[in-house]
């Protein structure tokens, strides 16, 4: 049998009803943040929509701008329903749906309340997915513009280990190339006054949660230890497992140890006054917006650790508009000692990677020999959820690694039940881990949303750096056994504690397990 | 954690014990979801319509997300989400009963309760709702007050029906 797929009948078809989405849709796209990297837009072009034929009544619906998150602006939706389907049957939150019915319909939370006021975990697959601009993520980077013009501040970034693995996506870069010391030139070039590495709170994170997996481990309470560093996880606990809270690492995030230090440890290093610092952190996250903005990670002066979060996109777009040449750059190196980390570091962007910089640090610190092999190549949960058991010295560990929300149910439903009892958990929002992250670049030509090959691509770039660094263990990095004799003390002290370390509550309204 | 403030179970306390019965044992069937809507019709029976704390416990008691509970009960013409009044006035607008005259009933209708189609009378006495058919055209134009049926209905017999069922009728007619 033979299927023609395309005749000019077909496309006489195909333009009518694209023409049809069109007349219910805004006639922006010059000034459209999708301009470009917009489906409808290149649907319409493929099939030479040239007149709006018909005109009928438009819906007129307002943006909801609630979320610190992300924008939902139901005037660009063409209800094709992906962000309803990501958002139930891969992140398990359940929290979009058509809403209404016939021309009144919509796709909206329960209710159709402000996404602020839903069971939103603001992880972002809702973008990713959406062909148009109906999601979006909040924008910050006019407060970036702004500090980056302000004399009076000293203006500093970081930038998640995921970032270098597909910002240069977006100069047109193949998926899959590290792009770290071209990114950190742009950076500087940008008029940063120091390009910082997330990965020195990665590596930061490692050295506290393995030091409090192993006291709970020796201790047995709260077992199984589960991962914090992902922010979307952390609000679906918060929404959903309330009951995990006390499994849940206290260790902040990554971002927010190093934002802390910034304006601790750094300012009084430089003698800098810390209201003076703005910190920028350019992440693969929606919900890093949140984060940055909860209570909890604000400053006794009363402005957050982390000043602003940008998503890749947004960082991206940031370069273009200052018009650099990001592929003729030169190769940066982070500054000193904040940028400094190991190839444990690198691979947190990527599903397993948390788990795979901790083994490398528990290994050592319960042996007390060199680990002899530094990949785990089995915890790299590429399919969405690993469970492996584990022999170090005599002690049998469970562990188990999960990402997209979906798979973590399936996982705490196993726990909860007493099925299967483990000794520690990674959990990453997002498919395939911060790489597949909701601010991360538009999927390229040639592949799709959701594409397991780009994020494969991403997480071998991620890989690739690892592997050829010298220094791959976190426990081996200069800048934190520095940091730890000149401030923190040791790991897990009370001033550590205090500084790195935070807690959770249950969030309402209560999410549909 | 169960007796945090945040996760306090309030759900059942907006429905009545026989309906929690019935979604007691909606659960205890296979598939209790697909039992949403007769759940959702039941709640509509006993309140007259569905409120947002309904929907919320419905969500909660049966474990079906919101936004799926919300988006089927605003799915369905049959769902309302504002107080019908004690006696539904149903009136047919097929097309047999359009054609004997219905239009002209319904104008009728809504001049005497100073009501629009989907309100309910100020006393929440009376409600009107407009549907495509009975099944008994014979009988056309056709109007259903809460069971029962009236035939061959015509605007002068209004004032007489609606008093069957409300000494007030002529006083919500009132104008106001």
């Amino acid at each position: 049998m033979r299927v023609r797929t395309s005749s000019p009948t077909l496309r006489r078809l195909r333009r009518d009803i694209i023409e049809l989405i069109l007349d219910n849709h805004p006639k922006d796209c010059q000034t459209c943040e999708r301009n470009n990297s917009c489906e409808l837009q290149r649907l319409s072009y493929e099939l030479g929509v040239r007149d709006r034929l018909f005109e009928g009544e438009r819906k007129q619906l307002p943006i909801d701008a609630s979320s610190p998150a992300l924008i939902r602006n139901p005037e660009k939706c063409i209800l094709c329903g992906r962000c309803i389907r990501v958002c139930s049957e891969v992140q398990g939150v359940h929290n979009l749906s058509q809403q209404g019915r016939g021309f009144k319909m919509v796709v909206a939370p329960a209710h159709e309340k402000d996404m602020v006021d839903s069971v939103c975990i603001q992880c972002g697959q809702c973008i990713n997915v959406c062909p148009t601009a109906a999601f979006v993520e909040q924008n910050e980077t006019d407060a970036v513009f702004e500090a980056l013009s302000n004399p009076d501040l000293h203006v500093v970034v970081q930038t998640a280990p995921s970032i270098r693995a597909a910002i240069g996506e977006g100069f047109g870069f193949e998926p899959g190339t590290p792009a770290t010391g071209k990114m950190v030139a742009a950076l500087r070039l940008m008029g940063f006054h120091k390009v910082f590495d997330t990965n020195l709170g990665a590596d930061l994170t490692i050295i506290e949660e393995a030091h409090e997996f192993l006291h709970r481990l020796q201790t047995g309470e709260r077992l199984p230890l589960i991962t914090s560093c992902s922010p979307g996880w952390i609000n679906f606990m918060e929404r959903f497992y309330p009951e995990l809270i006390p499994h849940a690492s206290t260790c902040r995030s990554p971002m927010s140890m190093l934002s802390v230090l910034l304006k601790t440890y750094y300012a009084e290093k430089q003698g800098i006054d810390p209201r003076k610092i703005f910190v920028v952190a350019v992440m693969p996250c929606t919900a890093k917006k949140f984060e940055a903005r909860r209570p909890e990670h604000y400053t006794e002066f009363g402005k957050p650790y982390t000043d602003a979060v940008l998503t890749t996109r947004e960082m991206i777009w940031m370069m273009k508009c200052f018009g650099i040449d990001f592929q003729d750059q030169a190769e940066g190196d982070f500054d000193a000692p904040l940028g400094i980390s190991s190839g444990a570091g690198d691979i947190f962007g990527t599903t397993g990677g948390v788990m795979e910089a901790a083994l490398r640090t528990a290994y050592e610190k319960v042996t007390g020999q060199p680990c002899p092999k530094l990949e785990f190549p089995q915890v790299r949960a590429v399919e969405g959820l690993r469970e492996v058991s584990l022999a170090i010295n005599d002690t049998m560990l469970n562990l188990a690694v999960a990402n997209g929300l979906n798979n973590a149910k399936i996982l705490f439903e196993k726990m909860l039940s007493g099925d299967k009892q483990y000794h520690m958990i990674e959990i990453m929002a997002c498919p395939g881990g911060c790489i597949g992250g909701g601010g991360q670049p538009y999927p390229p030509k040639n592949m799709h949303v959701l594409d397991p090959e780009l994020t494969r691509l991403r997480a071998q770039a991620l890989y690739t750096i690892d592997s050829g660094k010298t220094l791959r263990k976190s426990h081996e990095n200069p800048a934190i056994l520095q940091l730890y004799k000149e401030f923190l003390g040791s790991p897990n002290s009370p001033k550590a504690h205090e500084l790195l370390h935070t807690h959770y509550q249950p969030r309402l309204p209560k999410g549909v397990k | 954690m169960k007796k945090s403030a945040a996760s306090a179970p309030t759900d059942a306390d907006a429905l009545p014990p026989e309906i929690l019965e019935f979604i007691e044992q909606c659960k205890a069937a296979p598939h209790p979801e697909s039992f949403l809507i007769a759940v959702l019709q039941r709640i509509q029976e006993h309140f007259t319509c569905l409120r947002g704390e309904h929907l919320d416990a419905v969500s909660q008691l049966m474990q079906i997300p919101s936004a799926r509970v919300t988006g089927v009960a605003t799915f369905y013409h049959f769902f309302s989400f504002v107080p019908k009044g004690r006696h539904r006035i149903s009136l047919c607008l097929g097309t047999a009963c359009y054609v004997k005259g219905a239009g002209k009933l319904l104008e009728k209708l809504e001049e005497l309760l100073k009501i629009k189609v989907g309100e309910t009378t100020d006393d929440g006495q009376f409600s009107i709702e407009t549907s495509r058919c009975f099944g008994a055209c014979a009988l056309a134009p056709v109007m259903v007050i809460g069971e029962r049926v009236y035939g061959n209905v015509q605007p002068d017999d209004l004032p007489g029906i609606l008093k069957e069922y409300h000494d007030l009728a002529p006083q919500t007619a009132k104008p106001a």
